[in-house]
């Protein structure tokens, strides 16, 4: 088995503050996960803000450099000091889509444009009537076509339009990775769906595997295969999504499944949040632990000395 | 003294603009009758541009022009100070804000002021309406802030040296520090992580039983409306197409739009395909003539194109407007656990 993707020990400080109260801060600390090319899957990550699910990203996509471990890709390390064409190379086969549509398209730009353009980049298309098949095509696979699209600006569509159209522009070059930063929380409640069943048919039908970063869990547990919880920089559950989310095992995974909001007993007004379960989940931030496998195939956090 | 705090009577606010003799009307809210009970918690559900923004905009008596309402009353009864806001001087909103009507608003980092200390801020809001100053002041809002488990010490602090949940716990406490009889909370935590989410959900909800306050509730979330609101109304395209206890809208709706919204919200422990609703809400420039969803509706029939469904009652504060509410069908069943209630 080959893998697509590889993140060994994956680290990334930060430093904050002046020379002379400078402190570090760990965004990222000994992350450790892979993708295999055979076996397209949607892989979330899921965290508070500051949890740094959202460096992890722009680590993959090479917009950050790690400061410590290696991240490669189809075995060859991604960093930013590449030579252009391998970096264009390199561009093709990831691709993101980003959290608010209305924010990652220029309001000036025509929509086709965007799409015109990554398809002269990457398939290097000079004909008229190919660039218009590309991203028709393109279009097509998010249930979208070329006819609506053409001309339009993007206050001109709706939201979830507008990011199907975002997600249509990364699948130009037919990259085998998608990475998604939050990809519905700025959509319509009603048009969310549409987004995430989106997600679903591009791996089950175009084998493109995604990595999903997201805060909720709901829709996490409806899309995952597999799913890795990070708290304060560190990995602290992962495994298969609906073992872990079923029965999480962590106190932090725990706090994080009590606080989604359930519809079940709509009405009732239910919303006591246990104490002790934050307290418990909040002193394990300073903590390293470990990650140890279990039997059914999830990795957990432990901490020695700490019950 | 009636139970009803607030009273919509026939609402209808436009933004209307006449650009060089072309005249041009959005229609935002129209025609919405509707009231609100002393302490209870009414949700407001509807996706962005259903003019839900716009009508909380004349509920907390915030038009500014090209939107004025057109005609009908937006009534509050509050202690000694009943006012129409629709119709009201700015003199008199001015005197029932912040002391009887309070406005609790999205985005906390864009509401509080970031070069101001949040003691200032403090007196900025409410040490006009609440006629105290110097230390007596000071003391009332210690006294709210422990009630809402901030520290003191925030008086001292800018905006940024907060987090986000602190903040929004701040723009809480200004909302509610004058004790205000109505409440109207626009997305209080829509940019909230979950664990902060539920802390300011049950925060907001423990002072309204407190104070006994009444609070609108307006979120597109309606997993946040099922734990909060004890009745919800549901907004598309301006118009108010159903509403009832919050039980009955997740379990027994009546209309097909809360049907779709309830049914594509995805829930641990349950992968199955959820549907998604195609189409786009409308533009409210231009909405479709008779029922405003007819082109997103699985159930519509020709009469739907044509004619507009009136509201109708179809159980103890329950009201949908759609033609065949009858046939409208909950798509996903509740929780085994729970008994229906039809």
């Amino acid at each position: 088995m080959s893998t697509l993707l590889d993140i060994n020990n994956v680290s990334k400080q930060f430093t904050m503050g002046g020379l002379l109260s400078r402190k570090l801060v760990n965004a990222v600390e000994g992350a450790s996960f892979s993708l295999s090319v055979e076996k397209p899957e949607i892989f979330t990550i899921i965290g508070e803000s500051g949890s740094g699910k959202t460096t992890l990203a722009r680590m993959i996509l090479g917009l950050e450099l790690p400061s410590n471990g290696t991240i490669s890709f189809r075995g060859k390390t991604v960093s930013a000091k590449v030579s252009r064409a391998e970096r264009l190379e390199f561009m093709a086969n990831v691709q993101p889509v980003f959290q608010n549509p209305f924010e990652a398209f220029n309001p000036l730009k025509r929509i086709d444009r965007y799409l015109e353009s990554t398809a002269r980049r990457f398939l290097k298309l000079r004909d008229r009537s190919e660039l218009d098949r590309a991203m028709d095509g393109a279009l097509q696979k998010v249930g979208l076509s070329l006819a609506e699209v053409k001309g339009r600006y993007p206050h001109e569509m709706s939201g979830g339009q507008l990011q199907r159209a975002a997600i249509a522009r990364a699948l130009i070059p037919s990259p085998p990775l998608l990475i998604a930063d939050e990809p519905v929380s700025m959509v319509d409640a009603s048009l969310r769906m549409s987004i995430v069943n989106l997600l679903k048919s591009l791996r089950d039908d175009l084998k493109v595997s995604v990595i999903y970063i997201t805060h909720d869990l709901a829709t996490a547990y409806y899309i995952s295969n597999r799913i890795i919880i990070m708290q304060r920089g560190r990995i602290v559950e992962m495994g298969d999504a609906r073992t872990v989310l079923d029965n999480p095992e962590h106190p932090y995974s725990r706090l994080l499944k009590a606080s989604v909001l359930s519809t079940e007993d709509a009405g009732d007004g239910k919303l006591a949040t246990d104490r002790e379960m934050v307290s418990r989940a909040n002193g394990l931030v300073g903590v390293a632990g470990r990650l140890v496998d279990r039997p059914d195939g999830r990795s957990v956090r432990v901490y020695e000395g700490a019950s | 003294m009636a139970n009803e705090i607030l009273t919509v009577d026939g609402l209808k606010a436009y933004y209307q603009m006449n650009y060089y003799g072309v005249q041009r009307e959005v229609r935002a809210v129209d025609d919405i009758t509707m009231s609100i009970k002393r302490n209870e918690v009414y949700g407001i559900a509807g996706e962005s541009s259903s003019g839900k923004t716009s009508f909380i905009k004349v509920l907390a008596a915030a038009m500014r022009p090209p939107f004025r309402v057109v005609a009908g009353s937006v009534k509050y009864d509050f202690k000694g100070h009943p006012i129409d806001v629709a119709t009201a001087s700015d003199k008199q909103i001015e005197a029932v804000r912040w002391k009887h009507l309070s406005y609790i608003m999205q985005g906390s980092m864009s509401v509080l002021n970031p070069v101001r200390r949040i003691g200032k801020t403090f007196e900025d809001f409410a040490a006009k309406p609440l006629g105290l100053s110097g230390d007596a002041f000071k003391q009332r809002v210690i006294g709210h802030l422990d009630r809402l488990k901030l520290s003191p010490d925030v008086l001292r602090a800018y905006p940024h040296e907060l987090s986000g949940g602190m903040r929004q716990r701040v723009t809480i406490g200004l909302a509610t520090v004058c004790h205000p009889e109505f409440i109207i909370a626009d997305e209080p935590t829509t940019a909230l992580d979950v664990v902060v989410q539920k802390e300011v959900l049950s925060l907001i909800r423990d002072i309204q039983k407190e104070m006994g306050a009444s609070v609108v509730f307006v979120t597109h979330d309606m997993s946040v409306h099922a734990n909060v609101a004890d009745r919800v109304g549901i907004i598309y395209a301006g118009r108010l197409v159903e509403e009832g206890p919050t039980r009955e809208m997740f379990f027994a709706p009546k209309h097909p739009y809360t049907a779709h919204l309830v049914a594509s919200l995805p829930r641990i422990g349950d992968t199955a395909q959820r549907p998604a609703l195609e189409g786009r809400p409308p533009s409210l420039a231009s909405p479709p003539a008779g029922c405003r969803f007819h082109p997103r509706c699985p159930l519509a029939v020709d009469k739907c194109k044509t004619e507009v469904p009136p509201m109708e009652t179809v159980g103890k504060d329950h009201r949908t407007a759609c033609w065949r509410w009858k046939d409208v069908e909950p798509l996903v069943a509740p929780h085994a656990s729970h008994g229906v209630m039809v």
